[in-house]
């Protein structure tokens, strides 16, 4: 039965709209105290070295230098991933990729600081290094670090080789014997980073008493308190984070790079130190996501029926260990009912920064890989691309690739809306080609905390733990008036710093709207239990003989009594009398979220003569089980799309042979600039999750799943030939035609 | 460092003459992002916007005198100016954003050097001439004569733009600009084209001029690309000999923003499809 909602589903102003537009809102680089010191961090020109020496004993004696510090300056971490993440804020002995820090100062002007960079002697000795990732599997690699190699592996591979994974069911090899029409295809694509406006930053205030008081610009303070407490040895109590306004993250703000840095220089100066990285910085360490090399082989029958699958996935995530090729083996053929499948990741290590989540991590290139080779499968077998995918579509009851039976899923709805939809009946022009791809992201539940208290005038504060990167205080404003039965305006969400709520996860996996959603559903319920209470006491009958209907207490039938309702503000004006202050709060980790998938449809048109891609027009669709702030949905699919495109056309790190990044800036790392792109449509499906009460996913990933296919699969209709590496830039379309 | 405003060419000379430390400031869209991300770091600069006449556009000769100074969007408010010479306005319009557009100039367009400077292929494709100012006097030089290479010109030391001339034309006459880049805006040329076409009362084209930009160190003028126009209608074998002619002369270098080979195929292409929009603006009929 489809729910009726008053407050979800509108479009009120966005709360944080006024601050933004007017440059009142405090991003990470906003802040500044009295007597605060400026740092800055030098970085290893090298792709691999070791740091045989660094003589820092000039830069401390410049004036106005206050603190420096090296890798030395950090004690061992216990935990080896918190381990790796200090040594990536700050190497020891080695630097491990180009750009990789080395040292850091804190001095009383920025000006300073760079001078004192100057005056840091470093000796390296260069060493090998190797940047693809085909190159770094293969055994006789130089090997970033010894004794990580994935326990299961042979000598096949090489010790960069930190992480297997298959998933699957059936025997592939089954359903290609059974196919009128085997295809296998082998892809690659560059590294691509996030892309978000604001670099990283920081203020970072750590006493000599182990006090410490920090703000930054992230997607998760909590995250940024407990690693920072591991890697100084201090008590996460002592340490406050509060998180800044935020200029964007899509996964590159789910670690520190500098917290560490800015906190450490702190303690040695025993002042405030403000550290911000520059655009160059961001581009050389942090960021990016993963690249990789892809083989996907899938057997079809004549009608469209996927026989068999099989994809074997090869991902470099940079300089340290990581686990994400995982996702990607997940997500590969997720939008398939499948009998025969199976996906296969391996984790592999390069001198290249370390890499971080990026908006569905692993997913997209998987999928580009996957939805390619279908495309062609189509093409040969003269099969409309819906059509198959509607045939093959995983549904309510699927077991999925890569392990669960699925719940309720919108697939189906989404390819059926696609194929309804007047773009995908329009007439091409020339040298125009139309692009279709599916795709898929899980979403994630994981830790939430929620405080909520209801004001004597009618109005409610809430506390929760996780940044807003995607307009998750007003939808959480929303989903608590509509919980209490009171207007959106009374309600005014804020993220409380690490002080003030309980622990939240990391704002990632599109899990804020479906987890702080529940809590705040659930510490609303608390409020009314105790507002009835107090309905029940001032009537004089029984708290269960009152209920709570459309934002008021009343009591339950005639039996119970005979009372006018009291509302929320009725209620909360007297609760100084009635027994203090009301409020509620939950803390939990839900777990039902809800899977997502999308359907892209691109038109693009190819320039014959130059290789110039330009995007005509583009619609997506998404189930997002329900939007709670439309006007938000549309954004985060839109900008998913816009991203993807990006991963698809541009993007790319760029590496000499010397393995030094040569486009760290936003002139040759080209992300789509407005003109480059059409009004993006957003198709808004909602088949409800059942996992949540209000039937949320979670929206915010999916959408950059399928762009890289849908595009790849235009460009492929238009030119006549298939390309099998993004970015699909001009000169390689060129090149090809 | 020193910031100096000249109240007057010969003042600025005079302070360009003073050490080699001394760097003009023209619109400063190159200057200061080399000073910010360069790590340049001039002795003294030297303001030439106040100086009388530097800011404005005056109609000379049936042509106009663009001073040093003059920004791109005071250009491209200039209906007289765009009329008589929309390729060039076109060039310089395409310079950064509208942000940059307040500031950016054609004179600092062309000393900043670079073989990929958007207006330069226009202005030599127009046949502008520089009026420099330096300690030895006044000279007028043809825009094509004074490129070096990457990062440099031919002025000679303490001597600065104080003007560009674009002359009159013939009625029958148009030019175009067109550049290749991997996006919409906000980018560097990959390969580009300035074209200027006369054209007679039988739309055969009398005269041409093509230069390409981002294809070698320095923009180039190509003589033969324009005689392969001369005397035709634009039929596909001239746009062909064009582009041949283009290619021949292209000699680009193989980086992250263009493999050697594309920039060669692609100047020909803007160069013809420019030379197409040239001769529609002379109002020449295929
Ligand atoms: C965001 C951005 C986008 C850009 N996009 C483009 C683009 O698309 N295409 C393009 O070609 N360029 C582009 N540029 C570069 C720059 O804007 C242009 O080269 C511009 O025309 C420079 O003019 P200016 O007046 O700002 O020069 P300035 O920075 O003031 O000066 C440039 C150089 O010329 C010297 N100089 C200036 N005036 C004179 C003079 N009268 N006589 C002698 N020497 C002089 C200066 O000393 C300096 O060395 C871009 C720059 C930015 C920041």
């Amino acid at each position: 039965m489809k729910q009726e909602f008053k407050v979800l589903g509108t479009r009120p102003i966005r709360p944080d709209g006024l601050d933004k537009v007017t440059g009142k809102a405090m991003f990470g680089a906003d802040k500044s105290v009295t007597g605060m010191l400026h740092a800055r961090i030098l970085r290893s020109p090298h792709a691999h070295a070791e740091i045989v020496s660094i003589d820092t004993s000039k830069a401390e004696a410049l004036a106005g230098v206050k603190a420096v510090i090296t890798g030395d300056d950090f004690a061992d971490v216990e935990n080896r991933w918190s381990r790796y993440t200090m040594q990536n804020c700050m190497a020891q002995g080695r630097a491990l990729y180009d750009g990789h820090a080395v040292a850091a100062v804190a001095a009383v002007s920025k000006t300073i600081a760079a001078e004192a960079l100057k005056l840091i002697e470093v000796e390296y000795k260069v060493l090998s290094h190797v940047m693809d990732v085909d190159e770094a599997m293969a055994p006789g690699a130089p090997v970033l670090h010894e004794g990580v190699k994935a326990r299961k592996l042979g000598d096949d591979v090489s010790g960069n080789t930190v992480g297997y994974y298959s998933f699957g069911h059936g025997d592939p090899e089954k359903g290609f014997a059974a196919a009128d029409e085997v295809i296998e295809r082998t892809f690659k694509t560059a590294a691509v980073h996030q892309g978000y406006i604001e670099p990283h930053a920081c203020l970072a205030d750590l006493g000599s008493d182990g006090k410490g008081e920090l703000w930054c610009s992230t997607q998760g303070h909590y995250m940024v308190r407990e690693v920072c407490a591991e890697i100084l040895h201090i008590d996460a109590s002592q340490l406050r984070v509060t998180a800044s306004e935020i200029g964007g993250g899509f996964g590159g703000k789910t670690t520190v790079f500098i917290e560490p840095v800015a906190l450490k220089l702190s303690q040695k100066a025993g002042k405030p130190v403000k550290l911000v990285m520059s655009r160059e910085d961001v581009f050389r360490a942090s960021g990016p996501t993963m690249s990789a090399s892809m083989d996907v082989k899938i057997g079809m029958s004549k009608d469209g029926k996927i026989t068999g699958a099989h994809a074997k996935l090869r991902y470099q995530g940079g300089a340290f260990p990581y686990q994400m090729v995982m996702m990607g083996a997940m997500s590969a053929f997720a939008a398939y009912d499948l009998e025969h499948v199976q996906a296969e990741g391996w984790d592999v290590m390069t001198n290249r920064p370390k890499m971080i989540s990026y908006r569905a991590p692993g997913a997209p290139m998987a999928v580009y890989a996957v939805e390619s080779v279908m495309d062609e499968l189509c093409q040969k077998l003269e099969l409309d691309p819906i059509d198959t995918r509607l045939l093959n579509a995983a549904k309510e009851g699927t077991k999925s690739s890569y392990g669960p039976t699925f719940k309720a899923i919108g697939l189906v709805e989404a390819l059926e809306a696609a194929k309804a939809h007047p773009h995908y009946s329009a007439p091409l022009a020339p040298n125009t080609g139309r692009g279709v791809s599916c795709g898929f992201w899980f979403n994630f539940g994981g830790q939430v905390s929620v405080s909520m208290a209801i004001n004597a005038d009618g109005t409610v504060n809430l506390i929760e733990g996780n940044p807003d990167i995607g307009g998750s205080r007003a939808s959480i404003s929303m989903m608590a008036a509509e919980a209490l039965g009171i207007e959106f305006d009374r309600v005014r969400t804020i993220v409380g710093d690490t002080a003030s709520v309980g622990f939240s996860d990391v704002t990632d996996g599109s899990r804020v709207t479906f987890a702080v959603g529940i809590a705040t559903i659930n510490a609303a319920k608390a409020a009314i239990k105790e507002m009835c209470q107090r309905a029940a006491k001032i009537w004089e009958i029984d708290a269960e003989a009152v209920e709570w209907v459309d934002g008021a207490a009343q009591p339950t039938g005639h039996n119970a009594g005979n009372f006018p309702p009291m509302s929320l503000a009725e209620i909360a004006a007297t609760s100084g009398k009635t027994g203090g202050p009301i409020a509620g709060h939950h803390e939990g980790a839900p777990d039902k979220a809800g899977v997502s998938f999308g359907v892209h449809l691109v038109d693009v048109e190819v320039d014959p003569e130059t290789g110039f891609t330009a995007i005509k027009r583009y619609t997506a669709f998404q189930d997002v089980g329900k939007a709670i702030h439309p006007a938000y949905v549309e954004g985060q699919i839109q900008g998913g799309a816009v991203q993807g495109i990006g991963w698809a056309l541009n993007e790319e790190y760029i590496y000499g042979e010397d393995g030094r990044l040569q486009n760290a800036g936003f002139l040759d790392y080209r992300i789509p600039v407005a003109s480059d792109l059409p009004m993006i449509e957003p198709v808004i499906i909602e088949v409800p999750n059942p996992g949540h009460p209000f039937g949320v996913r979670g929206c915010g990933e999916t959408a950059i799943v399928p762009p890289l296919a849908a595009v790849a699969n235009g460009v492929a209709q238009a030119i006549g030939v298939r390309m099998f590496a993004l970015p699909m830039s001009p000169p390689k379309i060129l090149k090809a035609l | 460092m020193r910031y100096v405003v000249a109240k007057d060419s010969r003042e600025a000379v005079a302070l360009l003459n003073t050490g080699e430390g001394a760097r003009l400031l023209s619109g400063g869209t190159d200057v200061l992002v080399q000073m910010k991300l360069s790590g340049v770091a001039p002795d003294m600069l030297i303001d030439i916007k106040r100086i009388d006449g530097f800011n404005t556009i005056s109609a000379e000769d049936s042509g106009f005198r663009i001073g040093a100074t003059v920004s791109g969007a005071k250009m491209g408010a200039h209906p007289a100016l765009k009329t008589l010479w929309p390729g060039v306005v076109e060039a310089v319009e395409l310079i950064g954003s509208t942000q940059v557009q307040g500031r950016a100039t054609m004179a600092g367009n062309l000393c900043n050097g670079s073989p990929a400077a958007d207006s330069v292929p226009a202005m030599i494709a127009a046949e502008a001439v520089a009026r420099i100012e330096g300690p030895d006097g006044t000279r007028d030089v043809p825009i094509a004569a004074l490129l070096k290479g990457p990062g440099k010109t031919h002025l000679a030391k303490a001597e600065l733009i104080s003007s560009i001339f674009l002359p009159a034309r013939a009625a029958r006459a148009g030019d175009a600009y067109l550049r290749f880049i991997p996006r919409t805006e906000m980018d560097i040329a990959v390969a580009s084209a300035g074209v200027s076409l006369e054209v007679d009362e039988n739309s055969v084209v009398t005269k041409a001029v093509v230069a390409l930009g981002a294809v070698a160190p320095t923009v180039v003028s190509v003589p033969e690309a324009a005689a392969a126009l001369i005397g035709t209608k634009l039929d596909a074998a001239a746009l062909e000999a064009c582009a041949k002619a283009c290619t021949a002369a292209c000699n680009p270098i193989d980086d992250k923003r263009g493999t050697a080979e594309f920039r060669t195929k692609v100047a020909g292409v803007m160069a013809t499809r420019a030379a197409k929009i040239a001769y529609a603006r002379a109002g020449g009929q295929q």
